[in-house]
């Protein structure tokens, strides 16, 4: 029997339109967007001044706070702006703007890396350098999360017992890491194997959705030797949840408030894998990688290899344009994305698809009221209960929901949302009731 | 067209919805409901039909006027008041008065629903509340019609009522297997196949255990109920009456009559489990059915009434939520309940 966790849900998957068309790369555009704000953490600030050349590759956002991801330009040509600009979460962000010169002239540092790092076997280093590496790469999790990688691998260094890769893509429409493993399963391989070794740990589980046949065929034969194992799981939204593939591999569940390095678990992304190997081997930096680009509205969904920086307009174009009158664009699944209102915004290391959906495309009128039918406590895959978070948060006892409903543990996944007949908006409710109660006060 | 600046409709995430809503919910549970009032019609004539058809209108209309009175937003298309009003008929003989459907409709549906909040608000199971109402008229139910195909004759009238005569319904009765319970003596009248299949006197949907477990079955599969509270309401009758019989005869017998008897199919299977007054825990909907069971077991034996399902749900209903706040599920990664013990860090691979 496959490897699941209690409740979810079972959206349409919405998969097959892109899962099996190869990837394409997507030519660089004349404008590209670097927020400095890709990854969870300290924002970095921009290296480089309105005017100065730029080189693929080179640093152009850094920090110096321990949680903090390097931003480097994936083109080269000029810097054409420093300016507030739409960031996919909604806001501005200070943003670095860069006209190609379509040259794609390397860093001079960067192929000086290259070289240095092709001389030694890349499952030869010790972890100080791999982490260096993975840190000089700007490497974050690109499941969405948008970590630093090297934080996170320093953080648990020497505690983490399984090492897990969670390639289980749950959300609807999205294809990237699937088409990613399908395309470069050598690289996202020899990738984690360096993540073992650096981990210090013999195994590696490699957990996936049972509806990726393609890639799991493949991975069959690839697998013997390497110590990494094949673990397949139940297609179920959200599988990919970091606790609930911990769940599902271990049979253990993080304690509240605990990081899975907690109880000895570390879970990376394929994508991240692929770049930590091209980071280590090569010395490259994360400056590409897949999206999806799907949705009823899109006459030609597909996998695109897409720079980060490009406007999500570019991908739309290349997708043959709009087929159907659009009516929403997500970032990211139709359960945890976020909406757009321009598609200025640019793709960024985090960004795994880009959405655009036609005139209602999954959604149903409904009547916004609570008939108690209890699914969205049978669904919730933290096992709380949203519709009593919901009707006391809405008497403002917000207290009540953060110690007798523990609505903290929330990992705001939408599944309440989604399956509720009342069509209640319970994620929001939820946020609300977060927002309210603050940062977790610490005692 | 890509020239062309598009307006983006933003909302805060998920971005999709799940096609089922109340109103198709509550179509599923009249799909569930239709085989046994056809097998109520059959066995009790037309007035069964017409019965249903008016306290149906009346529900709807009830609800229709009191939200438009209390200029509140109307939600008759939810299809919550046609499940009361066909649920109302399936647990009334068909004899009774047309005006008295009415009044269990409007005390259902005004007093015990809307008065409350309406749909998810109220407390109380309103076909219960309805139908309990009704005892006050307790000489009606001294009675029950025999099945047309028993008899042949007592066909009910379709228009106008049955007339009273010495206090009792001027009807072709026949004894229910409950009131043989009651006495401690297992039925002889009814064999267990009759009461499975529903060829006996009693409520015009509570005669056969058969078409509402078939009901029962579909919103299981449709995901609308689930088992726990059914499950838990007709074991532990089945267990008690099993382990305690009130009589002589066999266990199994006991427990065999105990379940396909009366109301305790159509309670159980379509009544216990009404969302807003049943709790939402799955820890609780356990505790819930086995307090109906028992509650149920109690009545019948000891209490004034032969039947004890409409009275045990009631009673019940009245502490969901407290079942509910006692039976929280147990927090992810929380240790109440004993977390599962760490496994070595070597699994196999999965084939
Ligand atoms: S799913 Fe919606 S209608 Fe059902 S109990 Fe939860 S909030 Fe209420
Ligand atoms: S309450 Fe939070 S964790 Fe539970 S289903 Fe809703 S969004 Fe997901």
């Amino acid at each position: 029997m496959p490897y699941s966790f209690k409740g979810g849900v079972h959206p349409p998957e919405n998969k097959k339109r892109s899962a099996f068309k190869p990837s394409e790369i997507l030519a660089a555009p004349e404008r590209l967007y670097f927020p400095m704000q890709m990854h969870v953490g300290a924002p970095c600030t921009p290296t480089v001044k309105k005017g100065d050349p730029v080189c693929v590759g080179q640093v152009i956002g850094s920090s110096d706070a321990p949680i903090s991801a390097l931003i480097h330009s994936s083109v080269s040509g000029t810097v054409a702006d420093i300016k507030d600009w739409d960031h996919p979460s909604g806001r501005k962000v200070m943003t670095v703007i860069i006209e190609n010169d379509n040259k794609f002239t390397m860093a001079p540092d960067l192929l000086e890396r290259e070289a240095k790092a092709r001389e030694k076997d890349p499952l030869e280093r010790t972890p100080e350098e791999v982490i260096e590496a993975i840190r000089l790469a700007g490497i974050v999790g690109m499941g969405g999360a948008g970590f630093p990688t090297a934080y996170k691998i320093r953080s648990v260094l020497g505690q983490i017992h399984t090492l897990i890769i969670n390639a289980a893509e749950c959300e609807p429409y999205i294809t990237a890491d699937n088409r990613l493993l399908v395309e470069r399963m050598d690289v996202a391989l020899l990738g984690i194997r360096i993540l073992m070794k650096t981990l210090g740990v013999s195994h590696a589980t490699l957990a996936i959705e049972s509806n990726k046949e393609e890639a799991i065929e493949m991975l069959r034969d690839r697998l013997d030797g390497t110590g990494i194992m094949l673990r397949i799981l139940r297609t179920k939204y959200p599988q990919g949840s970091e606790k609930h593939i911990i769940r599902a591999v271990t049979g253990r569940e993080v304690p509240p408030g605990k990081l899975p390095g907690d109880i000895g678990c570390a879970v990376f992304n394929p994508a991240s894998c692929a770049a930590i190997y091209d980071a280590v081997a090569n010395g490259h930096p994360l400056i590409s990688r897949f999206v999806t680009i799907s949705g009823s509205a899109i006459g030609n969904p597909q996998n695109l290899q897409v720079r980060i920086g490009t406007p999500i307009s570019c991908l739309i174009a290349a997708a043959g344009g709009y087929s159907l009158p659009p009516q929403r664009i997500i970032i990211g699944g139709p359960m945890m994305g976020t909406a757009q209102y321009t598609t200025e915004v640019p793709v960024l290391k985090t960004c795994n698809s880009v959405l655009v959906f036609g005139e209602n495309e999954g959604l149903h009128a409904g009547s916004a009221i609570c008939i108690r039918c209890g699914k969205c406590v049978s669904v919730c895959p933290m096992r709380l209960q949203p519709l009593y978070i919901r009707l006391y948060g809405e008497k403002g006892e917000y207290e009540y929901c953060e110690q007798k409903l523990n609505v903290r543990d929330c990992i705001e996944c939408g599944a309440c949302s989604y399956k509720c007949p009342g069509h209640l908006p319970l994620v929001q409710s939820i946020r609300f009731v977060k927002q309210r109660l603050g940062p977790v006060k610490k005692s | 067209m890509n020239e062309k600046k598009h307006m983006f409709f933003v909302s805060p995430s998920p971005h999709f919805h799940d096609p089922e809503d109340t109103r198709s919910v509550m179509l599923d549970v009249i799909i569930a409901l239709l085989p046994a009032v056809c097998l109520g019609i059959y066995f009790f004539g037309l007035r069964a039909l017409t019965l249903c058809i008016v306290s149906v209108t009346a529900c709807v209309v009830f609800e229709y006027l009191f939200q438009r009175i209390t200029r509140q937003r109307s939600t008759v298309y939810d299809l919550s008041a046609v499940v009361t009003g066909i649920l109302i008929v399936l647990c009334v003989p068909a004899h009774i008065p047309y005006w008295m459907i009415i009044v269990a409709d409007f005390f259902a549906i005004v007093i015990a629903k809307q008065l409350f909040g309406g749909i998810g608000q109220n407390f109380m199971n309103p076909a219960l509340v309805g139908r309990v109402f009704l005892f006050s008229w307790a000489s009606w139910f001294s009675a029950y019609p025999a099945t047309l195909t028993t008899s042949g004759a007592g066909r009910l009238p379709v228009l106008g009522d049955v007339a009273m005569i010495n206090g009792a319904p001027d009807i072709l009765s026949s004894a229910t297997p409950l009131a043989s319970l009651k006495q401690g003596i297992l039925p002889v009248d009814f064999t267990l196949r009759d009461l499975f299949l529903g060829n006996v006197a009693g409520s015009i949907g509570e005669v056969s255990a058969f078409i509402l477990l078939i009901g029962g079955l579909y919103l299981l599969m449709r995901g609308v109920i689930s088992i726990r509270i059914p499950l838990c309401f007709i074991g532990t009758v089945a267990l008690l009456n099993f382990v305690f019989p009130a009589g002589s005869g066999s266990r199994l017998s006991w427990a065999l009559y105990a379940i396909l008897s009366g109301g305790l199919m159509l309670g159980a299977i379509f009544m216990a489990t009404d969302y807003a007054t049943s709790p939402v825990t799955p820890v609780g909907q356990i505790i819930y059915g086995i307090g109906c069971g028992l509650i149920t077991y109690v009545i019948r034996r000891f209490g004034a009434y032969n039947e004890g399902v409409a009275f045990s749900i009631l009673i019940m209903n009245t502490i969901v939520w407290s079942i509910d706040k006692l039976s929280a599920p147990r927090r992810f990664g929380g240790l109440r309940g004993g977390a599962r013990q760490p496994r070595p860090e070597e699994g196999e691979v999965s084939k």
